[in-house]
């Protein structure tokens, strides 16, 4: 999906909040929220992708001002919830008050056919696509071309993963596109990898 | 999804609702507690950068080690008993070098070999980071106190797969000679991501 959450190349954002040697939790609820939907993972309750998406599907304007553990929060109640684990009811009662849940999800899709075995040196062309569900293409790379620098491991296919689709699983690419190529005159000079699956690839003609 | 939910007026606080998720979870029967007490211990003991520090410095100090390293990242973890998560099926170490400076984000979340790193840093998670890394690399690395020179190259490595990745710093000439966990202590999290470089390099 087009979502806020997809935010390489996006502009407005100002200097990094980088101190050296910055920590990771600030607060406590921070580190048991972080546990606590690991815990759900490891029991099976819903998968990474799924999680991921559950965080895509939130309301854009709770996403942009949220905080980092409360967007893993807002998935994890939003996944309990549609798994039927707790309802939402019973969920607001414990918490005494409004527990924003994010929105549904579009329905995936399995593998795209005509998937090709590409090999180092190929050129490659990111499909032109726009898919409602969870996808893991970054949209800066969208169309444009890159070269492939090597076939990394095959993974569960995220647009199938995230919605319960049955699919195989499906090499990745390293592929390297030049800053240049997708944003002509508007980016800082160097290489972009990205780990891209087969489906949302073509060769390049 | 409730019919017979009536909206509260007023939002959860978070700590609110993360009490309300680990009640739920307690009820279930999942024991949270236990499972929070484990994640403390595995962030503060087990997930630390001294995991990538000592891989560094095996790499740094043995040519065997570094090929096997470049060419499967997580086997070589695993001989210095390292491990990744199931779902993490390969790390990708990549080499800096006085002309090539790599450097890691997730545009679309917040992907690290955390239990090679460490958990990422909040700037890594914060939505400039992952906005600007991938588009004005070199403008991003100087605001963050690693000025470039214009011969350097920058690769930026944005974790959209379960594929990992971590940043091989550039070793400091002065440190040519040091035993291995020595030369471990001295990598940092923040030179693994691959915004900083060593001192003196």
């Amino acid at each position: 999906m087009d979502g806020v959450h997809d935010m390489g190349g996006r502009q407005g954002f100002g200097p990094i909040h980088y101190t050296p040697g910055a920590a990771t939790f600030h607060a406590e609820w921070e580190r048991r929220a972080n546990a606590l939907y690991g815990l759900a993972v490891r029991h099976g309750i819903f998968n990474m992708d799924e999680y991921r998406h559950g965080i895509e599907r939130m309301d854009p304007r709770h996403y942009m001002g949220a905080s980092y553990y409360e967007r893993t929060l807002t998935s994890l109640a939003t996944l309990l919830v549609e798994k039927g684990v707790v309802t939402r009811a019973e969920l607001e009662q414990l918490a005494q008050g409004f527990v924003p849940l994010s929105a549904p999800a579009a329905p995936g899709r399995t593998n795209l056919p005509n998937r090709e075995r590409f090999q180092p040196g190929d050129r490659v062309r990111v499909r032109d696509e726009f898919f409602a569900g969870h996808i893991r293409m970054p949209a800066y790379i969208r169309g444009k071309t890159g070269v492939v620098v090597r076939e990394t491991p095959i993974y569960p296919f995220p647009d199938a993963h995230a919605h319960g689709v049955p699919a195989e699983d499906e090499p990745t690419f390293d592929v390297a596109f030049r800053s240049e190529d997708l944003w002509p005159q508007g980016a800082d000079s160097a290489l972009v990898h990205v780990g891209v699956f087969q489906s949302y690839l073509d060769r390049a003609t | 999804m409730d019919d017979q939910r009536i909206a509260p007026t007023r939002t959860a606080s978070v700590e609110q609702r993360t009490d309300a998720i680990q009640a739920v979870m307690e009820a279930r029967g999942m024991q949270p507690g236990a499972a929070i007490d484990s994640a403390y211990q595995l962030a503060e003991e087990e997930w630390v950068p001294l995991n990538g520090g000592r891989i560094v410095a095996k790499a740094w100090t043995d040519p065997a080690f570094r090929q096997r390293l470049l060419a499967n990242g997580k086997a070589a973890a695993a001989e210095l008993g390292l491990s990744m998560p199931p779902h993490h099926r390969h790390l990708v170490a990549l080499e800096n070098t006085a002309d090539l400076q790599n450097v890691i984000v997730c545009t679309l979340c917040s992907c690290t070999a955390f239990t090679i790193i460490g958990l990422p840093p909040e700037w890594y998670k914060d939505l400039d980071y992952r906005a600007r890394a991938v588009r004005q690399s070199r403008t991003v690395l100087k605001e963050m106190g690693l000025d470039l020179p214009a011969s350097t190259e920058i690769r930026v490595w944005d974790t959209t797969t379960d594929t990992r990745y971590m940043v091989i710093p550039t070793q400091p000439p002065e440190t040519i000679g040091w035993p291995e966990d020595k030369l471990a202590a001295i990598v940092t999290k923040d030179a693994m991501i691959g915004v900083a470089r060593l001192p003196g390099t």
